[in-house]
């Protein structure tokens, strides 16, 4: 299986050196001698227990070298805006990004990771790499080996943005495709942003997605991700992302899975600053035959650090769900706080669930904990409710929105989190995610 | 009188009582021992099987299980940390030269003594313990008390060699019956070279009047310990089976590789507890026992139930996941464990729950405490088929941290196949709380003494499962691994 | 038998007493009263060695002996008590394995050979008694559980099985309905004697109804600024503390 993305980098090594961004090429080839000994994670790897997208990697899929730009227009690409969210909306077609027509609020920069190389070396030498190294394992060089471009968003030092950047990526192919993307957030010192990530698959292009993303939040600063997964059947989705917060920085991380087809996530975030915070948490409602992964590993690696870790998974038809959360507490680090929590439903004899909360603690000031339950709706809340003349499918309903609320409840921007707590009726309802007006999704 | 004798030990004040720190089970016994030479082939396998005058069945299972061994690497999935071990440079079987006693008169006064200072009640006249006792010493059982008493009721309670030979039938149609000698790399191993264990069955209807225990002891230097044990329980029937070890210590380690398999049937109940006390090597991480032990009990039977109740202080790497297989429906498996780890000593213990029949329940409390520079790590899976209608489990995994160079870690694993299943992972880590030492302190108590008191109150929920002479001994040696490990 | 000379202590860095000094002797009962913040804790705490409280200056002498040279244990060994404001719970360890551990660690302290089960048990039930507390207090774990009141009366009732020398009982009536009031001091009389003495850390002079002190001493921003007799506890409490803060405040 990783023979053939070995010929294929072998083969068309300067071909994708010649349409990529000069900083993924600088590493490339490190990746791929790399990649050659590693070979692709197999499910005996401990972070890959219960990968699902490993298998979809023995496609033959086509990948698009030449950088040839997919032809979608201005009209579709915009059309899945929030309404009255009122948010700065940059598009891509897979790792693509198209020209900015809107002009972007003071101290933001949103641009491909190719302009990035030449417009702010400095700022992408400071990030670039530095943390898919550290944690590189053998997704990471099968990434770096391939990647050709990708996204850069810098918030410059003391920017206090309030308007949330919305990046569209539309999937779009004509023929099975492998997109492989390297992504850059740069948040700078005392800063702060919202950034919506959506993910959408036009007409059900057969796609798999490969994204390797790395966060830097710099002291004092803030930021808020929300990765918003509204995708097909059709969508292989693997993804890494990296997240590294100094001193006194807080994260707001939410990983929202409406519609995809097999999604890993890979999710590492490094607190390696004192005082800093992060809230990491995700919902996923998945039913027929989707299968969602989330793994995520917290490092303490400073003091006065706190976390808060909560993923909740309904699971319909035949879907499978899998939960894999570490927290790391590094030795010699003080006054630790960490929670995790991961909650589940099964709703039918053929979903699955996968949990496996774990906490690995290294010095002795701490007080960590996590729980993790998989079960069903509470009976005596569902009689409660019948009692008082509701019906039994609508009280079931009122529970799974309950039982997601508190992760849609995090999401701070206020149209976002009513447009999502509307989406995930509708998709709990059975009638699809689709936003009002929209042909795409 | 009994009960008099159990109100008086638990008003006994057991932390006061510790004075040594040092491993006091860490003698050796000078006892003529028959210790075959190092090394493992097919030839080995061949020769225990015949010191053992076994049939050839079992010579079959045992080379089946070697040549499968053969093709195994060493799991790696483990928090642990296991220098190489050459298993060429073990040998594979060692016993006390003498033959089975036929009564305590003949034993061995040297093996004797070192009962006498294990504690172990292997005297007739120690019958008030209410406890029948198979000691195991390397790899033979040497004594099996209350045989007579037990057979009356039809109880079969004895060496799992001399089980053979009696009771072919029985042993040919339960060995491997559970753990298969293809499980994983230390059972096969165990498959391959068991030299003995003991072998216990309960027929139909009854209830065992006493404790059933055996007492495992390594004594020879340079060999492992491989011993094999089998619990059949039948229809509607109860027994409580105890395990200690101790082991001498010793600057080599030395490897421990057992098996236990448990099989219960229709209304029948199987406790097992375990107070392990292997050498755990000195404060430099020197020496000590190797336990990877594979133990498992299949709940085969309608409505049966499985305890497993374990002290883990001793050992220098533990690796261990007392199981249960819950197929018969409303059956119940249970798990409780207090692990302790100070100095170099690394534990990577915990359960496994698989649910199968319907109303399937499990419970699993485990305790760690860590010290040192030691780790300790809670694994378990807890997975509900899809036919498992109504299973439940509830875990409550705590981990009490006692300075900051140790670790404790929690690695639950969950798989959920059924919509009706309820299953509940609950999970705490702190340090030892410096409001309750300094109130001890106030009291009067040195901070040495109070770990122990707080350690002891934090581990009972565990404890109280314990029969009362092995909760005893548990609490002491909670206090004792734990000495000079706060400051 | 205790002497605390110009006493300067800290905690997190923020200084709390600042230049305390007080002397009890045998058979005395010294109230200690003042405003939240004044240092009245501090003092009980610095007293018994709480590790989170640092003596910047100032000496503490009991009986002839440096009590800030003393670990925790050796100071309660020596006979100082506290009876705690906030008693400490500590799950799993049952009331009579805690306090024959304590006892015999007096005892051994003492150079006494350790009691027996039977003289313990015995022991325990006649202490129980004065307290009111109920027959399985001593199955239950240490304070896990217990009612405000029902904590209160289990540290007297650890008071009377340690017999101390001094005692300090730290607000000890908060918490308190009139009842559990009344069975707790009835219990600290009881305990007196002309060999021991007591501090009682309070805010309010209820709880002096029921003890009745010799001195009560005005605490106020880490030094003692008032002391007189027992009527004073009545003053204070008819004025409050704000004439008090007029008068000495900064």
């Amino acid at each position: 299986m990783k023979q053939q993305y070995i010929d294929v980098y072998a083969d068309n090594r300067d071909l994708i050196k010649a349409n990529s961004a000069p900083c993924l090429n600088i590493i490339r080839d490190a990746a791929a001698e790399a990649f050659k000994i590693t070979g692709f994670p197999t499910h005996k790897d401990e972070a890959y227990l219960y990968c699902p997208t490993l298998q979809y990697l023995a496609t033959d899929y086509g990948l698009n070298l030449k950088q040839i730009e997919p032809k979608v227009s201005e009209k579709e690409l915009f059309h899945c805006s929030v309404p009255g969210i009122n948010s700065v909306v940059v598009a891509m077609v897979n790792d693509q990004m198209r020209a900015i027509s809107e002009t972007l609020p003071d101290g933001v920069v949103v641009c491909s990771l190719k302009d990035a190389c030449e417009r702010y070396p400095e700022e992408v030498e400071n990030c670039f790499n530095s943390l898919a190294s550290k944690h590189a394992d053998a997704m990471t060089h099968f990434n770096n080996m391939l990647a050709q471009n990708g996204f850069f968003v810098y918030v410059k030092k003391n920017t206090q943005l309030e308007q949330p950047l919305q990046i569209v990526r539309m999937l779009d192919a004509t023929i099975e495709m492998m997109t492989v993307a390297h992504n850059l957030v740069y948040v700078a010192d005392n800063a702060q942003a919202k950034l919506l990530l959506c993910d959408h698959n036009r007409k059900g292009s057969k796609v798999f997605h490969d994204t390797l993303t790395e966060v830097v939040v710099a002291p004092h600063a803030r930021l808020e991700l929300y990765e918003l997964e509204s995708t097909s059947e059709t969508t292989i989705s693997h993804s890494q992302l990296f997240v590294t917060q100094a001193e006194g920085s807080e994260m707001l991380l939410n990983q929202l899975t409406l519609s995809n087809g097999i999604t890993h996530r890979h999710t590492v975030v490094d607190l390696d600053g004192d005082h800093a915070n992060l809230w990491l948490g995700g919902m996923v409602l998945n039913d027929r035959q989707q299968k969602t992964e989330n793994y995520t590993e917290i490092n303490h690696n400073a003091s006065y650090c706190n976390c808060k870790e909560l993923f909740k998974y309904i699971l319909d038809e035949e879907a499978e769900g899998a939960f894999s959360g570490r927290i790391i507490v590094g030795d010699g680090t003080k006054q630790t706080e960490a929670y995790q929590t991961n909650r589940n439903l099964c709703l039918t004899n053929t979903a699955k669930m996968h949990a496996k909360p774990q906490l690995e603690i290294y010095a002795d000031d701490v007080k960590c904990g996590h729980g993790a339950t998989t079960g069903q709706l509470d009976e005596t809340a569902l009689f409660y409710m019948q009692a008082r003349g509701i019906g039994k499918e609508e009280a079931r309903m009122l529970l799974m929105l309950a039982f997601v609320a508190d992760v849609i409840d995090k999401i701070t921007v206020e149209p976002l989190r009513d447009r999502l707590r509307m989406m995930t009726e509708k998709r709990l309802r059975g009638e699809g995610v689709k936003c009002n007006n929209c042909s795409l999704c | 009188m009994a009960e008099d004798k159990i109100n008086n030990t638990k008003s006994d004040d057991i932390i006061a009582d510790v004075t040594s720190g040092d491993y006091k089970y860490g003698f050796t016994t000078d006892i003529e021992t028959e210790v075959i030479p190092i090394g493992l082939n097919e030839e080995v396998v061949r020769l225990i099987s015949a010191k053992k005058e076994e049939p050839e069945w079992l010579l079959e299972f045992r080379l089946k299980a070697f040549r499968h061994w053969q093709t195994l690497k060493m799991p790696k999935w483990a928090h642990l940390n296991i220098p190489e071990i050459d298993y060429q440079a073990i040998s594979y079987y060692a016993a006390p030269r003498k033959n089975a006693p036929k009564s305590l008169d003949e034993v061995d006064p040297e093996l004797l003594k070192t009962f006498d200072k294990l504690g172990i009640p292997l005297e007739e006249q120690k019958a008030l313990s209410g406890m029948a006792v198979d000691a195991v010493m390397d790899s033979v059982s040497v004594k099996t008390t209350f045989r007579e008493t037990l057979a009356e009721k039809g109880i079969i309670f004895c060496s799992i060699s001399e089980a053979v030979k009696s009771y072919p039938d029985l042993v040919k149609q339960y060995l491997g019956s559970v753990v298969s000698y293809a499980d994983n790399f230390f059972a096969a191993l165990n498959c391959a070279v068991f030299s003995d264990g003991s072998f216990v069955y309960i027929p139909k209807g009854v209830r065992c009047p006493m404790e059933l225990s055996t007492y495992f002891r390594i004594n020879a230097g340079k060999t492992g310990q491989f011993e094999r044990t089998l619990i059949v329980a039948d229809d509607d029937s109860y027994v409580s089976y105890l395990e200690g070890c101790t082991a001498p210590q010793r600057d080599e380690n030395q490897l421990h590789a057992a098996i236990v398999e448990i099989v219960v049937m229709n209304n029948a109940e199987v406790k097992y507890s375990t107070v392990q006390n292997w050498y755990p090597g000195d404060k430099e991480g020197k020496g000590g026992i190797y336990n990877f032990v594979t133990k498992r009990a299949l709940c085969k039977g309608d409505n049966s139930k499985v305890s497993w109740t374990q002290v883990e202080t001793g050992s220098a790497i533990t690796w261990k996941y007392p199981s249960c297989v819950l197929k018969g429906d409303n059956s119940i498996g249970e798990f409780y464990s207090v692990a302790v780890t100070n100095n170099y000593q690394q534990a990577d213990t915990g359960t496994k729950m698989i649910h199968i029949g319907k109303n399937t329940r499990s419970r699993i409390v485990s305790k760690g405490i860590s010290a040192g520079k030691s780790e300790n790590s809670y694994r378990g899976l807890v997975k509900v088929m899809p036919g498992a209608e109504n299973a439940r489990n509830f875990s409550q995994c705590d981990s009490l941290l006692l300075n900051d160079h140790c670790g404790a870690h929690t690695f639950p694993y969950m798989d959920i196949q059924n919509p009706t299943a309820v299953v509940e992972h609950e999970a705490t880590t702190s340090k030892i709380n410096e409001d309750q030492l300094f109130y001890c302190n106030q009291r009067g108590i040195s901070t040495e003494d109070a770990v122990g008191l707080i350690v002891n109150g934090y581990a009972r929920e565990v404890i109280n499962k314990l029969p009362m002479e092995f909760a005893v001994e548990a609490q002491k040696l909670l206090s004792v691994s734990l000495e000079g490990s706060v400051g | 038998m205790l002497e605390i000379k110009d006493l300067h202590a800290t905690v997190a860095g923020k200084e709390i007493l600042k230049g305390l000094t007080l002397t009890v002797r045998p058979g005395e009962v010294h109230a200690i009263m003042g405003p939240n913040g004044a240092g009245k804790s501090t003092l009980s705490s610095v007293l018994t060695g709480h590790p989170a409280y640092t003596v910047t200056s100032g000496s503490i002498n009991f009986y002839g002996q440096d009590l800030l040279a003393m670990p925790p244990e050796d100071r309660a060994r020596a006979g100082v008590f506290m009876s705690f404001q906030y008693p400490v719970e500590i799950p799993g360890v049952s009331m009579v394995n805690f306090m024959r551990a304590a006892v015999n660690e007096h005892r051994k302290y003492r150079g006494e050979e350790p009691i027996s089960a039977s003289e313990f048990l015995k022991l325990m039930r006649a202490k129980k008694d004065l307290l009111q507390l109920d027959n399985k207090l001593a199955n239950r774990s240490v304070n896990e559980g217990f009612s405000g009141g029902e904590k209160k009366r289990n540290e007297i009732f650890q008071m009377a099985m340690l017999e101390p020398k001094l005692s300090i009982l730290d607000e000890t009536d908060s918490g308190l309905d009139i009842d559990a009031l009344r069975v707790v001091a009835n219990g600290v009389n009881t305990l007196k004697s002309k060999d021991n003495a007591s501090i009682v850390i309070t805010h309010y002079q209820r709880l002096l109804d029921y003890i009745v002190p010799d001195f009560v001493h005005v605490l106020y921003n880490g030094r003692i600024v008032k002391t007189g007799p027992k009527e004073l506890a009545l003053e204070l409490e008819e004025k409050g503390y704000d004439w008090i803060k007029q008068e000495f405040g900064e």
